[in-house]
């Protein structure tokens, strides 16, 4: 799940749809991101490459949209409704998943249980449906 | 009167110069000590009088503060004396007078060598510009502005050498030193070679010969005077310059109880060394107190005193294979000495604490009866009024027996006499000392500078060492400063070579970044 700068990122994903839980005035999700490009990839504890500055779930309220839906602590989040994910800043990332708007947020979270399932074999029976190949070019942007 | 073989309490006080005490009389010197209980009974001489000189021997400041009863019996002040000299001791001030006029002489010899060849030089040129007015002077020619510049640019200079060579030479030896000093020598060597081939040439070509040039003489002189103050440069480079810059550290350790120091030298031949160390010992080094050595002395032998070793295997003599396994039997036998040690050591700690505390307080109040008089209170009360010796003597009664008992466990005792304690008080009542301040001396020992000199120990130093002492100092030579009774050596180390490089820091590249880990639920 590492990434070289210029490469294109190839993961093993899995597609999650979280329907929001209205509480009060709020619409939550039942689940806590860390991580962010503006944040110290270091402390992180799920990442498996500590440069890796992608936003992961950290908590999972237990009976949540989130649990319901089936995500896992410990996942990186790399879609929320086709927006990227992987390179964003920590606030960037909490606005894409709490829009006022929207009542159904569709994940695409990949995990390292998942990377070795799959990437190993290259007949998968095992990855159904709901997982599929994730391959994004990353356009770097020089700057001056 | 007194022959060697008694050791009544007297005779170790009776007026002996500090040269015969220090000499020789090792034994008798340890045994009153353990009569130190013995003599609270006796009453006991405490000044004698000092317009006595032995034999015409100029060191006879007998101080006989010895006793160490002076708390107890502080109102009494007997002027009894005793003065008895054996015939060893006849011997032995004879034998010193012998020896310090020996050493005079050659210093002196050399001095006066010195002083005499520095005249000469000094008049030399003085004699090159008088010598053809004296002897021709009809023949000379005239010569006028230039020889009269040059007359007073020679007195000038002259007077320039004249000084330098005071500030640079004139001054009071501080040590003798076993062999002559090389660069001294060498200089004075240069000094008279130089002078001596001035002469041959003057004598030569210009006294022989009544060269009538006059202001070529005179030429020939500034340039005696010149070359004179650049050997007086020379001089100051060699001897005193070269040796300032620090090259060597060296370590000097005492052999009997293990104190030690640090002092960084210049390049020094190995005799000047060993004066710097001197010097500085004398004014760095606790003062040696034989007291404090015999505990551990007494331990090592009741560790090795129980073993005996048996030869079984018959006749055999195998004096070395015994020695060996005593000492393994030694190391490997289960004893509590070390236990012992540490109580002991622990116990004497908490004595000294609780003596200092009662001394402290003492003193403390003891001071606070004194009150010093301002001048206008000095005319209203003139009767009460005390110098401060008085003063001294009036306050001192009331600390004298917690002091005398703080130096008894700390066994500084005999390096304290009871008119020194009231000379330092006066002192310090004088001076407005505090309390602490006047303590400050017998709490802890202080340098070998603080006491009398009678009870220095160290007194006549030898220099030993396995390199020529002229040479100079290099990295890891070992010398020792021997006196009589505990010995300084020495270790030089050189100091390393340093690489020194530099790194430029732009101030502003001094950034810094927040390092966040947020959590954020949603």
């Amino acid at each position: 799940m590492s990434y070289v700068p210029g490469q294109p990122v190839t993961a093993v994903v899995q597609r999650i749809e979280i329907h929001k839980l209205r509480q009060g005035d709020n619409l939550i999700l039942g689940f806590s991101i860390g991580g962010g490009i503006d944040q110290d990839p270091t402390q992180n504890p799920f990442s498996e490459d500590k440069t890796d500055k992608g936003i992961y779930v950290t908590r999972v309220t237990e009976g949540g949209p989130a649990e319901i839906a089936g995500l896992q602590i410990g996942d990186k989040i790399m879609q929320v409704n086709g927006w990227d994910m992987t390179m964003v800043t920590h606030d960037q990332a909490r606005k894409r998943l709490t829009k006022r708007n929207e009542e159904v947020v569709r994940l695409l979270v990949t995990r390292q249980s998942l990377q070795k399932d799959c990437l190993e074999k290259v007949h998968v029976p095992n990855c159904g449906k709901h997982y599929f190949l994730l391959s994004l070019v990353k356009l770097t942007v020089v700057k001056f | 009167m007194d022959t060697e073989s008694t050791y009544s309490g007297y005779s170790h006080y009776s007026g002996h110069s500090k040269k015969a005490h220090r000499q020789g009389s090792r034994d008798r010197h340890k045994s009153p000590r353990s009569k130190d209980g013995s003599r609270s009974e006796k009453s006991v001489t405490i000044q004698t009088p000092p317009a006595e000189p032995l034999l015409g021997n100029d060191a006879s400041r007998t101080e006989e503060g010895q006793d160490d009863n002076w708390g107890e019996t502080t109102t009494a002040i007997t002027g009894t004396s005793e003065h008895s000299i054996s015939q060893e001791d006849i011997a032995r001030i004879s034998k010193d007078l012998e020896d310090s006029v020996g050493l005079d002489c050659k210093r002196y010899l050399g001095l006066t060598v010195a002083a005499v060849l520095g005249l000469l030089v000094f008049l030399t040129p003085i004699a090159f510009i008088l010598l053809p007015q004296i002897l021709w002077r009809d023949d000379l020619e005239p010569c006028g502005t230039v020889c009269e510049g040059l007359f007073i640019s020679v007195a000038f200079k002259l007077l320039i050498l004249l000084i330098g060579t005071w500030a640079l030479f004139f001054r009071q030896p501080k040590a003798d030193i076993p062999r002559v000093f090389v660069f001294r020598a060498l200089l004075l060597v240069l000094i008279f070679l130089f002078v001596f081939s001035y002469w041959l040439f003057y004598g030569v070509r210009i006294l022989d010969s009544k060269d009538t040039n006059y202001q070529g003489i005179v030429q020939y002189a500034v340039s005696l005077v010149d070359a004179l103050l650049f050997i007086h440069y020379l001089a100051i480079v060699l001897l005193e310059l070269r040796q300032l810059q620090p090259m060597f550290t060296v370590k000097v350790v005492r052999s009997t109880d293990g104190e030690s120091r640090y002092y960084s030298l210049g390049h020094l031949s190995i005799q000047r060394a060993a004066l710097v160390v001197l010097e500085n010992y004398y004014r760095d080094f606790p003062v040696y107190n034989p007291a404090l050595l015999t505990a551990s002395k007494s331990r090592a032998a009741k560790h090795m005193a129980g073993l005996k070793v048996y030869n079984v295997d018959g006749p055999g003599n195998n004096a070395s294979g015994q020695s060996r396994a005593m000492i393994a039997a030694a190391a490997r036998r289960r004893d509590s000495s070390h236990n012992e040690l540490y109580y002991e050591e622990a116990d004497h700690e908490r004595r000294v604490k609780k003596r200092r505390a009662r001394l402290v307080v003492a003193v403390e109040e003891a001071f606070t009866h004194i009150k010093r008089l301002q001048t206008e209170e000095q005319q209203k009360a003139p009767g009460e009024m005390m110098d401060s010796r008085e003063a001294a003597q009036a306050i001192f009664p009331s600390m004298a027996r917690a002091l005398q008992k703080y130096l008894r466990t700390t066994r500084q005792q005999q390096y304290h006499s009871m008119e020194s304690i009231l000379q330092h008080l006066s002192f310090c009542i004088t001076n407005n000392m505090t309390p602490k301040a006047f303590l400050e001396r017998y709490l802890s020992p202080g340098p070998t500078l603080q006491y009398d000199r009678d009870r220095w120990f160290s007194k006549q130093w030898t220099l030993v060492s396995e390199e020529a002492v002229t040479s100079g100092l290099q990295d890891g030579i070992v010398f020792v400063l021997k006196c009589l009774d505990f010995s300084l050596v020495a270790n030089v180390k050189k100091i390393p070579f340093i690489k020194l490089s530099e790194e430029f820091i732009d101030p502003k590249s001094h950034k810094f970044v927040l390092r966040l880990q947020s959590e954020t639920s949603v």
